[in-house]
This record gives C-alpha cells, structure tokens and sequence, in this order.
C-alpha cells in the first residue's frame, strides 16, 4: 500500500536490512498469508535492531504489505516486542505470586537500587532494563528472573550482586580484546 | 419461521437471527454493545446475557450471550431472570469502571448508547474507587474527536472501520486494561467514511468536531426529516439546528439507500449554510447615472417588486441540478417552457437522456444501495465513485465480502457470526472489475483495475459484450484485451447477480451506451434470471430530476447562453447555478455581452457568492436545503421529500416563492406541496409524485408533527435578551411539520421521523424502535416514488462511435474528483475546506520522465488557447498517455477538456515546498495491489 499521506516530519519507514529480510522471506514460506508473519517479523526485527521502531515497524509493514497501524495492533498487543528502545540486557523479573511469597518483592529493591532504575526503565548507560512479569513457571525455585534468555533462579542479594559483577568483568574483557 | 419463548411469552422468529436481534425486533429492550444490525456479532461485551433453558422442566438453566446464540425453534430464555439481570448490571459495572464521571461535559451525553444502556442494566452506583486508566488522545483531522478514555473496549470502531469500511489506519492498539483504538500516529483519518464512528461508537470516544465548535444536546435541536445534497445518491439524513445555525447531520436510516451509515461529505458537508458566503440579503446594481454599478442591497418587497418588474418580458430561465424539483418547476412555469433551459451543458443532457433511457428499459435494474450490497460481482466503469456517489463504494465493499457468506452458508455458519465468517473466508472476495483511467480507492478490494482511458474502456466494454454475445459489440483487436474481456465477461456470466456501475462524469455518451451494451449481452446471455443490475452514479442531489423535467421540454445551457448572446431575451433569471462550472468563460461572456448591449438584466437567484452571480444585477438570496420543503429525485429516478429543518432569516426564501407570482388571495399557492401536486398532474415525467405527500387522513390530518423533541429547552429563554415575554413559536403553513415540541407523538406516528428517540432509547440506535425488524423497513417511513418505469422494451445493443484520438504529442485528458472539494456547497464548509487541496495535474511515471517533469514541481498544461500551470502529481496507476487534472475551485474543466500538451515549468524550493504540503494532505491509493495479489506469502 502506498498511501501519499506523510508529512515530511513524520517517520517514513527504514529499509529492512538483508539478513532481516532473509529471515522473514523464510518465515514467508511457512504461512499461506503474507499478514501471518507480521509477529514473527517483529521478532526478527527485534532481534537484529534490540527494539522496533516506528521506521522499523512501516519497514515491515510496507514488506508485508499491510498497514503499520494493523501491524502496531499486533507489536503492540504483545508486552514483549519493545516499541521503545531497551538496554542490551533485558531483566525480565517475575513479580507474580510465588515469588511475591518467597520475597521479590526485596530483590526487585535491590535490583533497582543497584542500577537505579523502576520497572519500566533504562540505565543511563543503556546496559539494562528491568520489566516486570508474570510467572517464569519455575515457581519452585522462586524468586526468578530472565536475563538474556537465561533464568536465574533462588535469587538472593548475594547472588544479584554476584551477576552484575561477572557481568560487568566480561564487558571489560570483551572491550580490551 | 420458527417460535421461541422469551420470559413465558411466544415470539415468531426467523431461526436464521440470533437471540438479540429478534428480541430487539420484537421491541424487547435488551442491553448490547458490540453487536451491530449490520455488523453481527463477535460475543466481546458480555451485556447481552440472557438466561437460557433447555427446555419446559428445566428450572436452572444457563447464562448465554444472546447475540451469539441462535434463535432457534423452541429456544425458552429469559431475559427477566434475577441471574441475568445480575450478570448484566455485573457486566456493566466492570465495563464502567475506568469510565469517567464524564456526562455533563461529554457530548455524547443524552445520545449515549452507554448512558441508556447503564440505565437499563440497573448499574447506577459506582463503587471502584480507584485509579483509572487514562489514555493520550489523538488529532484525527477536522471531522473526529478522540476522548480515549470513555473507552469501554467493546471493538465495534475497529469492525466498523478496517473491517467494513475497509480503513486501513485504525487499530485495536495494546491489550487487555490498556487497549486503545486509535492510529499508529496521530493524523487525520483517511477512509471517506469515518463519520459513522460517531454514531458506530456507543460511546463519547469517537464524536463530531463540527459539531463541537456549536454544540447543542440532542434533546434541544430542532430536527426534520432531510435529504444529503452532496451527490445524487440520496441518502436520508437528519440535520440539526439551534439557535437559527445549523450545527450537524446525522444519518437517518432508509432501508434501500443508506441503511445507517452516511459518507463524510454528507456528514460534515454541512457548514456551508452559515458560511461568510452565505448571501444574506437581496441586493441591485443600481442603474443610476450618479451611482452606476454600485451594489444597493434590497428589502424583500423592493427585491420582489423590483424582480418582477426586471423580468415582466421575454425572460430567459436556466435551471439547476442542484435546486429543488419545485424550484425548477416553478421557474419554468415562469418563463414558459420555450424559454426554460437546463442548468447543465448539451453534453451532460445528451448523457442524461442515454441514461434515462437505459433507465426505462425492460431486463435492466437499477440497484439500490442495499441491491448494490448483494451484488456477486461487480464491474466499476469509469465512475470513481469514491469521490463522486462515495456512498456506493462503501455498498461496494460489501458486495465484495458475498463470497464470504457463500462460503459461511456452505460451511453452514450464520452470517450474523461475524468473526467466524471472516476467519473462513480469509482474503476470499466476490470479483470486482473496475476500469479507470487512474488508481481507485476500492482497488485494494478490486480483482483487478484495468488503467485505460476512455477510448480504451469503450474498447474494452465493447469486447465483453462481444464475448458474451457474440452478435454484439466488437472482439479485442490484441490479445491481451482479448484476454481481459474474456475474464471480466466469465465473471460476469457466472455470477447470480452481476452489476455495472457507471456514472455521467466522464461526459461521454459513447461510455454510457458501451456500458449499456454489456448489461444487454449478459440479458440475452441469461434470459431466465432475473434483471441485469445497472446504475450510473448522479454528481448532484437533483440531477435526476431536473434531467426528468427537461424531458417534457426546454433547451440547453448552450442554447441559452447563444441565445443571450444574440441579445434575444429581455432578461435572465438563473436559478442555484453557478454557470462558471458549466461552461467556458468565453460563453458566459459572450451571453453577458450580448444582454448588456440589449440592456436585459441577469437575476441569479443562489445561497452562495461566488464570481459568476457577482456579476448578476440583481442577486435574491435563497434558502439552503435545510431551510425549505423540496422534492430530489436520485440516481434511480427516486423522488424523495426533504422538509424544512428551521426557519430561515427573513431575508431569505426559497427559490420556489421568489419565482411564483405572489397572489394575496390564496398564498398557499406557492408552497412545495402545491406545485409538486400541480406537476404531478400536468407533466408525465412527475405521474405519482403526489404520492410523496403526507395524507390528510386521520390524526395527520388534524395534528402537525413537532420539530423538537418533548425534552426541547429553553424555549421561553431563547429570546429573553431581546424581549421577556415568550414569543410564539413560527408557524409553518407549508408542511405537515410544526416547529414546536406539540403535536403528534412520534411513539404515535413516525412518518415524518424528525429524530430516532424512544423510550430509554436517546441515541440514534433508537431507530430500531421505528424497523418492522432489525434492517427492516421502517414501519410508517416513506421510501419516496420511483419516477421511473420500465416502459421500453429491450432494447438491443447500441452502435458505439469509438471516441477519437487525441493529437500527436498531446495527452488524452480526464477530470479526477475529489469526495472533498468536488462539489460546490459542500466545498465552502470549514471543515471540508481543511480536507480539500488545489488544482493539479496527475501524469505518469515514464510521461514524467520524458518530459523532465519531477514529482510535486509545476507543469504548463495548454491546449492551444488556454495555459495554466499545475503541480504534478506523478502517479504509478494511470493509464498511458493520459493525464488528470483537479480542477479544485480554480480551474474551468471546460477549458482543457479533450487533449493538452504538458511542459515542465522551473519551479523554486518555495513552490515544491507548498505543493508537498498540498500533496501530504491528499489520501488516493497508488498501491500496485489489488485484492488478487495482494495478501499472498
Ligand atoms: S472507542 Fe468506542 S467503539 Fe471503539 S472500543 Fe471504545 S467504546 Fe467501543
Ligand atoms: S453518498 Fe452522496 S448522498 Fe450519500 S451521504 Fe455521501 S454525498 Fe450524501
Ligand atoms: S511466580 Fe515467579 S516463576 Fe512462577
Ligand atoms: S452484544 Fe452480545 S456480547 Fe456484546
């Protein structure tokens, strides 16, 4: 669709980038409809840009040839497809019952007095953003959190302290390589 | 039909309904909000909960949603039952809960489907007391407002506007508590048909911007029965007014054009009325020696006397397609018929006629809306209907959705299952044929859009026909024509109900029979089924019915104009025409010319200032459509009664009493039932309009019907800053309406439906009170005269002059029209204006290319004599070797019609800046999508 309608001011969509578009012509031959692969284009996206902005989501609704403001319906439904920008790590801190019961609650303090940031924010320096959700299903070994795709389970201060200490050795070892 | 029994009482149904919709045939009052008469059902409100039992013994039963249960025979529920009852005041109160206490400035109050439908659930404390969900809100343009936080996310503006109006730029943003329907950014809503949002929305999120700069509660505006003006499909409507200003339309239902929804220039086309073109008074150009030329303004006598006595002679008269029946009729019988002359050129009247002709003719139908509706498939000829009888689209883009309930009535789904039905069908569509010599607004739900000029359209048709019945037309000359004939004629063949949709703005008469000629194939093809469907789109509210009169006589434009030239008149009364948009300058002057030397006068008789009536020595200001009773005749040869809404300024009246010579004795003479009556019996084109008139029978005959409803406020206050005492209401001898909240009670007689209100019902959704059923017919409606019969005998296919080709290095011209800014009145409203842009010229990509054009620069466009410069609109969908031109206000179309030569133009920064800006604001498709291509992986 190509609708004249935008304003010099308003954001025009960014061209996807080869490999983005790799991945989604892949996803493309798995669907009868072009619109089906709007979420795992959005994931894809995601994965290479860390958020989906909204050059990038017109970028991908001009490929699929829908509208941006159906495809945002669908960004938008999900909690997990970031429409605004996220540090490169993602906490996502399960605040649901069992871990209410073991003592998030405390976690989540020290967590945000360590990196002095809420739910819903960014560290100055971009590195993490911490976010709420419901249950990891792995209430046994509550509290839990997410982190770069890896749970991390029986969360104490200790071990919070440990975590962003290893975290912040590899950094600086990976920037002196 | 099948019974069900609802609360101990037995109800006839029809089991294909759900529950909802036959209790709310039978006039139960049942709580819903997302179901829609229209729309179906999708189960997401939960407010239409009714206790169901599974039979006589069963004392428990279960709770259903009744809109998602079918009526089927034998059904016992209960729509009393204490558990009901409390899940639905449950219902609401969680629905509630981020509302705000927002009534008293919310102006949806008091026409609020969620206030009656609070009230009727019996949710009338709230208890939450904490935090709401509040919500940014968006600019939508300058028809909508947005007031997200009314919310109550029941999805019906989404089902309404991406799913059956086919926008695509509104969205289900977010979930659960903090969902928000809105746009992906904020900007102007671009679907021709956002308008019904107001009345689709249950609630205050979506609300007329019109409306609010002079906001009135429904309850206190005066409302009659009224017909839109902005095209010839005659759509009903119910404006308002407060105050002597008109302040808004809405739609009023009619069960075979509009049903409920309206397009955006006929919702807020409206504020031209109070415009500061408005002509006010009646005013003369002195003929003094010591002020000649001078503009004097005139009482109403002097204006009367002085009238009469200008055009006491042989008296040019030119009618109008935008007037009132009566005003034309009672111009004529001033001027006699030698002397009347249509308002609109001889090519428009030799169209005309084609039309009225093929309108006649036996084995052709001209569908309704609601026939459009039903159509399998459909072939657009030229028309963009769009922008011109946008109505039709919005029909059209349902016929399109009739494979799908092909497909749900296979699979044995009912149609009312919206959401299930659209999941089956996926991207599945009835054809759609259209033939344009540019992109079209419908091509995202068209099969294909053939991109041809004229020339090649009467080609193309020509084909079809000839592919169909091979006796008929001429077979392609090329293959690939050949081949599109052949797709578009299979279509067509294989449909159960095939339509073609035309209309006159191309100009050509050659067009309207090659149309013509495929419908009479595809009638000889199908002998036994019934009526081909064929209709041509009118660009104005009475063209129908001016086109009807000039068939019993009078000439054209044309010959009017020569004949003032000549100085052969003594005077020229032109009536609601602005001549400029009807022929070249050079012929109005050449008339002008030829009446000053002969010292004749021009009387133009209008609503609106504008450079033509400028130069008339005597203007007479006349009433708008909502200030006088008149007569329209739509696309179908529909005659339809559009009462008067409010009194006018006395200065003003309506063209029809200012033509009619007064007589003292009997003034009644000159009011529209008479004349309408008098041509009923005198002219055969106008047999059986009398039947438009209200009897006068029984309680009609002794009571008027009020104007206001019985809630009307501040009638004794109205006029206390200029006198204390109350003044009598204005009495209106005219209609069988009343401008006063007396009389006959709608709950008693509806016929004259001023507004829909019942009992617990304020908003317009009342109007289910006043169906036989749910999208039935309205019980005591009229739905106007057809004019019309089919009174010729088939007629076989007509022999097509192929249209000639234009010059060498020329390019074939044809007009674009814009829904916004096409049509004259609607044009001068604010809000319309915001909506409009200039003058331009559409060319494309590899024309642009050669002649070094760049996209939104400036072009020279001449035809030999005429040169205008156009920003450039450089177009991927247009047919080769043709160019549009938007004439907007500026341009004479007559000027550049046929073929012009384009040029670049050195354009600076200044003019590319202003010209995007213009563009910007300019919603067309140019996508290279259509449905078939569209969608797949
Ligand atoms: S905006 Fe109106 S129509 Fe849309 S979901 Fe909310 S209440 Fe319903
Ligand atoms: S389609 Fe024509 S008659 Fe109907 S609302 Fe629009 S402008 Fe008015
Ligand atoms: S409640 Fe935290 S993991 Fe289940
Ligand atoms: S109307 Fe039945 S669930 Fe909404």
């Amino acid at each position: 669709m190509n609708i004249i309608a935008s304003s010099t001011s308003r954001p025009t969509a960014r061209a996807l980038t080869a490999e983005e578009k790799h991945e989604i012509d892949h996803e493309m031959t798995l669907y009868p409809d072009k619109r089906a692969v709007g979420l795992e284009a959005l994931k894809i996206v995601q994965k290479h840009q860390g958020w989906v902005s909204d050059e990038s989501l017109m970028g991908v609704a001009e490929y699929l040839g829908m509208s941006a403001h159906e495809l945002d319906g669908v960004a938008t439904f999900f909690n997990l497809i970031f429409r605004r920008p996220v540090g490169r790590n993602v906490i996502l801190f399960c605040d649901s019952v069992s871990c209410w019961i073991m003592g998030c609650d405390r976690i989540k303090e020290h967590i945000s007095n360590r990196l002095g940031i809420d739910y819903g924010q960014t560290t100055a320096d971009g590195e993490y953003t911490l976010l709420p959700v419901p249950c990891l299903g792995d209430c046994d070994r509550a509290p839990v959190m997410l982190m770069d795709g890896e749970q991390h389970r029986n969360l104490t201060a200790e071990k919070i302290d440990q975590l962003f200490a290893q975290r912040a050795l590899n950094k600086e070892a990976s920037e002196s390589k | 039909m099948a019974k069900i029994t609802v609360d101990g009482i037995v109800y006839e149904v029809n089991p294909q309904n759900n529950l909802l919709q036959e209790c709310l045939s039978h006039g139960l009052d049942l709580p819903y909000f997302c179901w829609h008469p229209c729309m179906g059902s999708v189960g997401a409100c939960r407010q239409c909960a009714v206790k169901q039992y599974r039979n006589a013994d069963d004392k428990i039963g279960t709770v259903v949603m009744s809109c998602m249960t079918p009526a089927s025979d034998g059904a016992i529920i209960s729509i009393a039952d204490a558990q009901a009852v409390k899940m639905r005041s449950s219902v609401i109160e969680s629905l509630m809960i981020s509302h705000p206490h927002d009534c008293p400035v919310c102006e949806e109050g008091g026409e609020c489907h969620l206030q009656d439908m609070t009230q009727m659930s019996g949710h009338n404390y709230r208890r939450y007391d904490f935090k709401k969900v509040t919500h940014r809100n968006q600019n939508l343009g300058p028809f909508i407002n947005h007031e997200m936080n009314r919310c109550i996310a029941c999805y019906r503006c989404v089902r309404y506007y991406d799913d059956y109006a086919g926008g695509k730029d509104l969205a289900a943003l977010g979930a659960h508590h903090h969902v928000y329907f809105g746009r992906q950014e904020e900007g102007t809503l671009e679907s021709e048909f956002s308008g019904n949002l107001v009345e689709v929305c249950p609630t205050g999120v979506f609300t007329d911007k019109t409306f609010s700069e002079h906001y009135t509660r429904k309850w206190d505006l005066q409302t009659a029965p009224s017909i839109c003006t902005g095209c010839g499909a005659g759509c009903n409507t119910t404006p308002g007014e407060r105050y002597g200003t008109l302040r808004r339309i809405v739609n009023r239902y009619h069960h075979d054009l509009n049903g409920y929804f309206l397009c955006d220039r006929g919702r807020f086309g409206y504020g031209f009325n109070s415009s500061d073109n408005r002509i006010t008074e009646a005013s003369l150009v002195s003929s003094h020696a010591d002020e000649k030329g001078v503009r004097k303004p005139l009482t109403q006598q002097e204006a009367q006397r002085q009238f009469d006595a200008l055009t006491a002679g042989d008296v040019v008269g030119i009618g109008s397609p935008r007037a009132s029946l009566e005003s034309n009729l009672a111009l004529r019988a001033r001027v006699g018929v030698k002397n009347f002359y249509a308002g609109f050129s001889a090519e428009q009247q030799r169209c005309m006629q084609a039309v009225i002709a093929i309108n006649r003719e036996q084995g052709l139908h001209c569908p309704d809306i609601r026939t459009l509706e039903q159509a399998d498939c459909v072939l657009v000829v030229n028309e963009d209907i769009t922008n011109t009888s946008p109505r039709f689209a919005l029909a059209l883009r349902q016929a399109v959705r009739n494979r799908a309930a092909q497909l749900a009535t296979d699979a044995r789904i009912p149609l009312w299952q919206d959401a299930a039905v659209r999941e089956l069908a996926q991207n599945e569509l009835s054809p759609l044929f259209i033939l344009s010599p540019q992109g079209t607004r419908l091509d995202d739900v068209a099969t294909e859009t053939f991109l041809s000029t004229i020339a090649q359209q009467v080609a193309l048709l020509s084909a079809i026909a000839n592919t169909i019945d091979a006796s008929v037309g001429t077979a392609a000359t090329d293959e690939d024509s050949a081949e599109q004939a052949r797709r578009i004629a299979a279509a067509l063949i294989s449909a159960t109900k095939p339509t073609i949709v035309s209309g006159t703005s191309a100009g050509s008469e050659a067009l309207i029979h090659a149309t013509a000629n495929v419908a009479r194939a595809l009638r000889k093809y199908s002998v036994q089924s019934a009526a081909i469907n064929l209709c041509f789109a009118m660009p104005e509210v009475n063209t129908m019915g001016l086109a009807l009169l000039m068939e019993e006589g009078g000439g054209t434009l044309d010959e009017a104009l020569q004949r003032l030239a000549r100085g052969n008149a003594d005077a020229a009364i032109v009536l609601e025409n602005d001549l400029s948009l009807r022929t070249t300058p050079a012929a109005i002057d050449a008339a002008i010319a030829g009446t000053d030397s002969g010292s004749a006068v021009w009387v133009v008789i209008d609503q609106l200032h504008n450079s033509f009536n400028a130069r008339a020595q005597l203007l007479l200001p006349v009433t708008s459509f909502a200030e006088q009773n008149s007569t329209f005749v739509n696309y179908e040869g529909r005659a339809q009664s559009s009462h008067q809404v409010f009194p006018a300024d006395a200065a003003l009246r309506p063209g029809y009493e200012w033509l009619t010579p007064h007589d003292p004795l009997s003034p009644l003479l000159t009011t529209s039932e008479t004349i309408l009556f008098h041509s009923a019996q005198t002219l055969a084109a106008f047999a059986g309009a009398e039947k438009l008139l209200p009897p006068r029978t029984g309680m009609q005959a002794l009571m008027k019907s009020p104007r206001q409803l019985h809630r009307y406020s501040g009638r004794t206050a109205m006029h206390a800053h200029s006198n204390v005492h109350e003044s009598k209401q204005p009495t209106d001898r005219q209609s069988p309406m009343a401008f006063s909240m007396e009389g006959l009670s709608l709950q008693k007689d509806s016929s004259l439906l001023s507004a829909a209100w019942a009992p617990g019902w304020n908003s317009n959704q009342a109007i289910s009170k006043f169906q036989d059923e749910i999208n039935g017919e309205l019980k005591q409606g009229c739905k106007g005269v057809h004019l019309l019969q089919r009174t010729l005998p088939p007629q076989s296919a007509m022999a097509v002059n192929s249209a000639k080709a234009g010059k060498k290095g020329t390019f074939v011209v044809y007009f674009i029209d814009h829904i916004f800014g096409s049509d004259e009145l609607s044009a001068k409203s604010p809000a319309i204006t915001a909506r409009s842009v200039g003058p331009y010229l559409c060319i494309g990509k590899s024309e642009a290319t050669a002649l070094g054009l760049h996209q939104h620069g400036l072009a020279r466009v001449s035809n030999g004599d005429h040169v205008v410069e156009l920003p450039v609109l450089i177009r991927q969908r247009i047919a080769a070797g043709a160019v549009g031109i938007y004439c907007g206000a500026e341009i004479n179309r007559h000027l550049f019609a046929g073929s012009v030569s384009v040029a670049p133009v050195n354009e600076d920064d200044n003019v590319l800046a202003r010209s995007r800006q213009m563009f910007s604001d300019l919603i067309i498709n140019d996508s290279l999508i259509n449905n078939s291509e569209s969608g797949r992986g």
